[in-house]
């Protein structure tokens, strides 16, 4: 009975301080709505936004909706996480192999990189490279050529527009190789698990990577079209590249800061796994004659894949979150557009920070599942 | 004399090729050392490509020349086990050691040789480097904030006392020890509390008020950090026993909270407290940002904390948790002096960590208006007179951040060592 008393008093009491807080907060929250005349709704969504967005994917001006104005604020943080990821695991990659490398000059710099880098608030290096480093480059008119039709300039990154016709078959064929390669794949293991024949899995991918968008282009009625940027005069000293695809400086230096400051954990994630697999395991592997090749594909990386991908997917979520950051410097991502710009016109704080952040929760809850199962599939089982 | 292979050194003419072989690489990182310092290019008369790569070449088949094993000496062998053990570590040696050459004319004469400090305007930057004048003059607001310069000494002095306070801890004798847990947890907190409440704050004693939004700077930022690592602390020591009990309703709010928590970037929870915390309160009552903020930074941090706690805490044998209930102990009594400091001892890197990010995360709270260090550099950064310093001030901010967290990181590996024990 003591037992029972002790497991019961503590419950109720966490419980009836929840509701209580949660009441009380609502109790408040309807009184302030009520005297400020506003209604709790997500009417307003459908409203005409009547602002307008400096950098959008999709097509939008303020005669589109709020609605729409988010799906542009989250496709731009989705657009700079995914660079940033790619470029963050590129360097990181790097740096943490060089980190383990015999030779104490390379060894020391990606360690001199990863403790400078890391140590200094990212918030601080956003600022750097956005008001300091980017607004060192030339004007349009002034900029030299990158790579023959590039442009650097501070009015942002130029490059070649790609016109496409028929993008959509172009991107069917793509997805038809992937299936196929997968199939492939399957039937490669199924063969070598019955009969020991090894299918040349990887040239055979390869090949229909390339041979599949290649028969868009020859049958499928896809061309491609490269306009290269040509400077065009404005005004008298407003200078453009036309016709060309801007990047604005915001999101290069966002890029920039969050790809460098991410691939610092990444390189440490990096050394971690690859120090984590004893010499044992390639002693024996090699014992057994496998070629180097084979001692790493089959031996060294799965193993420490598994010590470096779950930290990894940390970094890449966290890499996601800080991207919120460009608020600070006005590139357009949701928290700037929806959590800023809307939300000072509507006034509706409780529905759009509300949404924002359950944007953002749900992110990270389906990587975070995700990552779960990844981790229970690849877990070492035990006998 | 034997036959020269140039290609295969042997160690038969070790010194022929020994001697070759600096020679190539001295040449090859004078001209470098000339072209960087001095702007002359010796190979001017080549075309471009050949000129930019001559040394590269040069310097790799000089390391190629001096690769010989078991040479037997000492030094020569240390440099090839160490930074030429094969030609493409070799071409990357050669890489960085060009590069460090070139890059240090131009950030020396940026730091130091073309830069100004004299002066109290923006004319006394003559040179093409560094206007460090523009930081001298600014130093205060970028320390202190907004707060009037003659009341500063009151920032000083509680700085001074709470750091004097904080080492309390290595002076105490053997019998006051067992009193320290206490001391930090609770006394020093609140003794904390009442330091900046009068004297940073003021308002009474005499002393002038001073209104939250005037606190800025460096300090703000020392002020922020400090009160949410006192907070999340004990918060989230809580959200990981909870998380870990055996109470269904305790367990699902303490999982909840910790995944709400990390599931938002900071800067929305901030967005949340300026903009729509407000909304909850009733009308009449007044909470100050600043307060809001630290609450709102506790809290996420708390749930970072957690999760490491958590971590220490699984990673225990459950014949600790065996051994203490046989003893009879209850379980605050089990946690507090079994389990809990045996825990704390494992996560301590693990903590050290989220402490870092909390201190990198604090200049963050300039998007609710609180001006920080970030938010000073952008303040003066537009200031009329001062325009177009934006370098030197992130520049001295991110110096400031390095050396602060450089050295939180190295303390917190020196802790690990200490209290390493061997289980």
């Amino acid at each position: 009975m003591n037992n029972k008393v002790k497991k019961f008093v503590p419950q109720l009491i966490t419980l009836l301080a929840i509701i209580l807080v949660f009441g009380f907060f609502t109790y408040n929250a309807q009184i302030n709505m009520d005297n400020r005349g506003i209604e709790f709704g997500y009417g307003f969504l459908k409203q005409e936004s009547s602002f307008d967005v400096q950098f959008s994917l999709i097509e939008y001006d303020g005669s589109h909706s709020y609605a729409r104005a988010y799906l542009v604020g989250l496709l731009n943080t989705l657009l700079v996480s995914f660079i940033g990821i790619i470029l963050s695991t590129i360097i990181g990659v790097i740096v943490g192999i060089a980190r383990l490398s015999p030779n104490f000059l390379i060894k020391n710099t990606a360690a001199f990189y990863v403790e400078f880098f890391r140590n200094i608030p990212l918030l601080l290096q956003i600022f750097f490279w956005y008001f300091a480093a980017l607004r060192a480059l030339p004007l349009p008119q002034d900029a030299e050529a990158w790579f023959g039709s590039t442009y650097m300039t501070i009015k942002g990154y130029y490059v070649p527009l790609f016109v496409w016709n028929n993008l959509d078959i172009f991107l069917y064929s793509i997805l038809a190789a992937i299936i196929s390669i997968v199939i492939i794949r399957s039937y490669a293991k199924k063969i070598q698990e019955n009969e020991g024949k090894q299918l040349p899995v990887f040239y055979i991918s390869l090949g229909l990577l390339i041979l599949l968008p290649l028969l868009s282009f020859v049958i499928g009625g896809v061309n491609l079209e490269i306009k290269t940027p040509v400077l065009k005069q404005l005004s008298a000293t407003g200078f453009i590249f036309e016709p060309a695809l801007s990047l604005p400086p915001e999101l290069i230096a966002l890029v920039l800061a969050l790809s460098l400051y991410t691939a610092t954990f990444i390189a440490e994630c990096v050394r971690a796994g690859i120090q984590g697999v004893s010499k044992g395991q390639k002693e024996a592997a090699a014992s057994i004659g496998l070629t180097p090749k084979q001692v790493l594909k089959l031996v060294i990386m799965p193993q420490a894949l598994r010590i470096i991908i779950p930290p990894t997917t940390n970094q890449y979520l966290n890499l996601t979150k800080n991207s919120s950051l460009a608020a600070a410097i006005a590139y357009p991502d949701l928290v700037l557009v929806f959590a800023g710009t809307a939300l000072m016109q509507t006034g509706r704080a409780i529905e759009i920070v509300s949404i924002t952040m359950l944007t953002y929760l749900s992110i990270s809850l389906a990587i975070s599942a995700l990552m779960n199962w990844y981790n229970k599939k690849i877990a070492i089982k035990e006998k | 004399m034997n036959k020269l292979n140039f290609l295969k050194p042997d160690k038969n003419n070790l010194y022929v090729y020994v001697y070759t072989g600096s020679a190539l690489l001295f040449i090859s990182i004078f001209d470098v050392f000339l072209s960087s310092f001095f702007k002359i290019n010796v190979t001017s008369y080549l075309p471009g490509p050949v000129s930019l790569l001559l040394p590269l070449i040069v310097g790799l088949f000089g390391l190629h020349l001096i690769r010989i094993e078991f040479s037997g000496i000492k030094y020569l062998d240390l440099l090839n086990k160490n930074i030429n053990t094969s030609n493409f570590n070799g071409a990357l040696t050669l890489l960085i050691i060009f590069a460090i050459i070139m890059a240090t004319p131009p950030s020396l004469s940026w730091f130091i040789f073309d830069a100004n400090i004299a002066g109290d305007t923006k004319e006394a930057c003559t040179g093409s480097g560094a206007c460090w004048t523009y930081i001298k003059v600014w130093l205060r607001r970028f320390m202190y904030g907004m707060y009037p310069n003659e009341l500063q000494w009151r920032i000083n002095v509680s700085f001074i006392l709470l750091i004097a306070l904080a080492f309390v801890g290595y002076f105490s004798g053997e019998k006051l020890k067992k009193f320290l847990t206490l001391y930090y947890v609770i006394i020093y907190p609140i003794i904390a509390y009442i330091l900046i409440y009068y004297l940073i704050s003021g308002g009474s004693f005499g002393l002038e008020w001073v209104e939250t939004g005037a606190w800025g700077g460096l300090s703000l930022t020392f002020i922020v950090s400090f009160f949410c690592l006192i907070f999340c602390f004990p918060i989230g020591m809580l959200l990981a026993l909870g998380r870990r009990s055996n109470l269904p309703t305790i367990k699902y709010f303490s999982v909840g909270f910790i995944e709400f928590w990390r599931g938002v970037p900071l800067i929305t929870v901030l967005f949340m407290s300026s903009v729509m915390f407000p909304m909850f309160l009733p009308e009449d009552f007044f909470m100050d940002k600043l307060v809001r903020v630290i609450i709102a930074i506790s809290l996420f941090e708390a749930a970072y904390v957690a999760e490491v706690i958590r971590g220490g805490l699984q990673a225990l044998p459950r014949g600790q948790y065996d051994a203490a209930k046989s003893l009879g102990m209850g379980y605050w009594k089990m946690h507090i002096f079994v389990i809990l400091p045996q825990a704390l001892k494992l996560v301590i890197p693990g903590i050290a960590n989220t402490f870092l990010a909390l201190v990198k995360d604090t200049p963050l709270i300039f998007v609710v208006g609180l001006m920080e260090i970030a938010g000073m550099l952008g303040l003066a950064k537009t200031n009329p007179k001062w325009l177009g310093f934006a370098m030197e001030g992130y520049v001295f901010a991110a110096i400031i951040f390095w050396i602060i967290c450089y050295a939180m990181s190295k303390y917190s590996y020196n802790l690990e060592l200490k209290y390493k024990t061997e289980r």
